[in-house]
């Protein structure tokens, strides 16, 4: 398991984990991000926030809380 | 046409959907200019009511907030779950965007759990086809049990078929047999031994399922209401069990989820992998850091062209034709009324109106602006762009926007700070916006600044407005450190897909605001203004003999500590009424205008003395147009204050902190 900050972009991951706040953790599941749920990374410089892909909608996380998601990555067939 | 009184009928209908799912342009394109704008009760948010009427038959719609789901992560939420159970809707019209349909069915599996009826409107079903994804609107209603209207209500597509769902629904002539969703099974024993528990105690109009679910989610206000209304005995039992399945809340979600997934599979038809869709496109410019910022550059650059183009001109207009018109209709309607009434209409209600009218096209762009890029998609591109520099002040991206247009004027600053869903982050952004140096400010640092700094005056200039902005920053670092505990906002935000604006929802949309700000803002400028225009000529009608230059000798031993004397307090204090003032007062204050005040200025100030007195004018209480924005905007009068205190004691010790400086350089 890694955090959803470390994959780069077109990577896709499973999600895992949410770390967190409790409020924190309701909002990422309510938009998407619940257990076994395929994250796409769509843009990761590296720092600053990023954007990923999560049941046909666009996310704009901030890096903190992409390091809060905890995915398997999911390898390349 | 006569209608059937007996046949009248009012059918209530709550309107929800998630965010950028087209929920505004379906209740504007219903109910058009009848709707009532007010405030959700103590609540900021605002709250839209309208009405349409349909084969006699009369709906009236109330525009729930737009929320992801309905926990109680915020306000939105708590206001769109409180209003169905407490308020029992005759029909919930819950808008899903077509293109993103497992996240928007998230909320229908929630409101499901709630007993009024659900009706389904499948918006921007263009949208959706646009980017490949299909969805068999019939297909979907038979697996959910609800109807389904597919629209596009940008192009008034389907909302006649919307109203006859409502109507169908609350007559009971439509089949409504919901499949609602439920609990994972390795979480039903305890939903149900959590029931059994609260059931006899769960006030009305509570559904006690639905409690028992909320509080296996570890709502916050739910688990709060239940601790009170337990016995401690049971409560102690339910918290018990609570600890031991903390974890429920992403299981719960989770539940949710896969009975979407159920719903949605036949119904639903995903474009093939890699294919590269228009807001692909897009993105790769809009939300590249380098190329982001450059179109992000472009747009910003766009909008005060407009404002100069345009604006300026226009505020010209209005002050020579229409206030100019009317003060000199006074003049002549008032020619043989004493000299202070004239005074009383010409500087005091006039000068007011005026102050409210040049706004006014200023105001309507940057409304128009923000509409038009929101409702396109792009703000929250902007918004992402400007994140990684926002987040040293503890703010995010979307306080960029508003901030900048900061340097336009203060009031659409402070108005604009409204696209800031968590309320700390918005008011951060309101107490920050007076610290951006606005455009009357900047004509006064022009008229200034060659006066004291001669060929130096341009380099003073950039100088002052480097220093405003870095202000700003520290201010903004501290504040939310002191105010807020250093806690930051998570930024967690939707980009949506581009789609073309639509011309009727920012048009209302201006409109509403701009009303707004006449009535809220605009009667607070006029009393200030006759205030302050009192305060200029009582009680024996001249300037210098006044309450108000009373007021600057009382501010004497503070301007001396910077080198100014009480004049030049007094010419602080009229620039509170509106920025540009504080020449004029100069003017009246020293004698003459232009050339001659400036050879007045410069005898009596020395460098130092006239570096202070730009400092502090950069950093002193704003406009009364800005100060009636941040009390409308914070819902009364504690922020104003605070910011109104801030401010003052901020620009003071810059001042004076300045001036001593500049005398041990040497100024």
């Amino acid at each position: 398991m890694v955090p959803l900050s470390k994959l780069g972009a077109g990577e896709i991951g499973l999600v895992s984990k949410l770390n967190g706040g409790r409020r924190m953790v309701s909002r990422l599941a309510a938009l998407g991000f619940t257990p076994d749920a395929e994250v796409v990374m769509v843009q990761n410089f590296g720092h600053g926030p990023l954007i990923v892909n999560v049941r046909d909608t666009r996310i704009a996380l901030g890096r903190g809380e992409a390091g809060k998601i905890g995915v398997v990555k999911k390898e390349a067939s | 046409m006569s209608i059937d009184s007996s046949s009248d009928k009012t059918i209530t209908v709550a309107l929800t959907g998630q965010p950028n799912v087209g929920k505004s342009t379906v209740f504007n394109v219903l109910t058009g200019l009848n709707q009532h704008v007010g405030n959700w009760p103590g609540k900021t948010i605002a709250q839209k009511v309208g009405t349409y009427s349909h084969n006699g038959v009369t709906v009236s719609i109330v525009d729930l907030p737009g929320t992801y789901s309905l926990s109680a992560n915020s306000p939105e939420e708590l206001i769109a779950r409180e209003y169905i159970i407490r308020e029992k809707p005759d029909v919930v019209a819950v808008i899903l965007n077509a293109a993103a349909l497992e996240r928007n069915l998230y909320l229908l599996a929630e409101l499901l759990a709630l007993p009024s009826p659900v009706v389904v409107g499948l918006n921007m079903v263009d949208v959706a086809d646009h980017e490949g994804i299909k969805v068999e609107p019939k297909v979907l209603a038979a697996a959910l049990g609800v109807p389904v209207v597919p629209m596009v209500a940008s192009k008034n597509q389907g909302l006649d078929d919307l109203v006859a769902a409502i109507a169908g629904l609350s007559s009971g002539e439509l089949p409504y047999t919901p499949k609602v969703p439920r609990i994972r099974p390795e979480h039903r024993e305890v939903l149900a031994e959590l029931c059994a528990l609260c059931e006899e105690h769960v006030p009305q109009p509570y559904p006690a399922e639905w409690v028992a679910i909320k509080l296996l989610e570890g709502d916050s206000e739910i688990t709060k209401m239940m601790e009170a209304h337990l016995p401690d005995k049971v409560w102690q039992k339910v918290h018990d069990i609570l600890l031991a399945h903390e974890d429920a809340v992403i299981d719960v979600a989770g539940g949710r989820y896969e009975w979407v997934g159920r719903m949605t599979r036949a119904a639903l038809v995903r474009p093939g992998v890699g294919q590269v869709t228009f807001t692909d496109r897009l993105d790769r410019a809009a939300t590249h850091p380098w190329w982001g910022m450059l179109l992000l550059a472009g747009v910003l650059g766009l909008i005060f062209g407009l404002t100069y183009t345009i604006g300026a001109p226009l505020q010209e207009l209005l002050d020579t034709y229409v206030i100019g018109g009317l003060s000199d209709l006074a003049g002549v309607l008032l020619s043989s009324a004493p000299e202070w009434l004239l005074g009383l209409v010409v500087d005091g209600i006039l000068g007011g109106a005026g102050m409210v009218i040049t706004f006014l096209p200023i105001l309507v762009i940057f409304f128009a602006a923000m509409g038009l890029l929101e409702d396109m998609g792009y703000m929250a591109r902007a918004a992402y762009v400007m994140d990684r520099f926002m987040h040293l002040m503890g703010l995010h991206g979307k306080s960029f926007m508003p901030l900048f247009l900061g340097f336009g004027c203060n009031v659409p600053a402070v108005v604009g700070a409204r696209i800031i869903e968590s309320r700390r982050a918005r008011l951060l952004t309101i107490l920050l916006a007076p610290l951006v140096p606005c455009t009357a400010r900047m004509v006064v640092v022009a008229f200034l600044t060659p006066i004291f700094f001669g060929a130096a005056a341009p380099l003073v200039s950039w100088g002052l407005i480097l220093m405003s902005l870095l202000v700003l920053a520290v201010s903004g670092v501290i504040l939310n450190k002191v105010l807020f505990k250093g806690e930051r906002a998570a930024f967690i935000m939707e980009l949506p897909l581009y789609h073309l604006p639509n011309g009727h929802t920012i048009g209302l949309l201006v409109w509403q605001r701009t009303l707004e700000f006449l009535k809220k803002a605009g009667t607070i400028i006029l009393i200030i203004s006759v205030m302050v225009w009192a305060l200029s000529v009582l009680p024996y009608g001249d300037v210098e003999s006044s309450l108000l230059a009373g007021l600057g000798r009382l501010l004497a031993p503070v301007g001396g500590l910077m080198g100014l004397d009480w004049r030049m307090m007094v010419a602080l204090l009229t620039s509170f009424v509106a920025k540009e003032n504080t020449i004029a007062s100069l003017g009246i204050l020293f004698g003459g205008q232009g050339a001659q005040l400036a050879d007045s200025l410069s005898g009596v100030l020395t460098p130092a003395a006239g570096l202070a007195f730009l400092v502090v004018q950069m950093l002193f209480i704003p406009c009364v147009g800005t100060v009636a924005a941040i009390k409308q905007e914070t819902e009364g009068w504690k922020w104003t204050w605070f910011s109104l205190i801030f401010l003052l004691l901020l620009s003071f010790a810059a001042g004076i902190g300045v001036y001593q400086l500049a005398r041990l350089a040497g100024l």
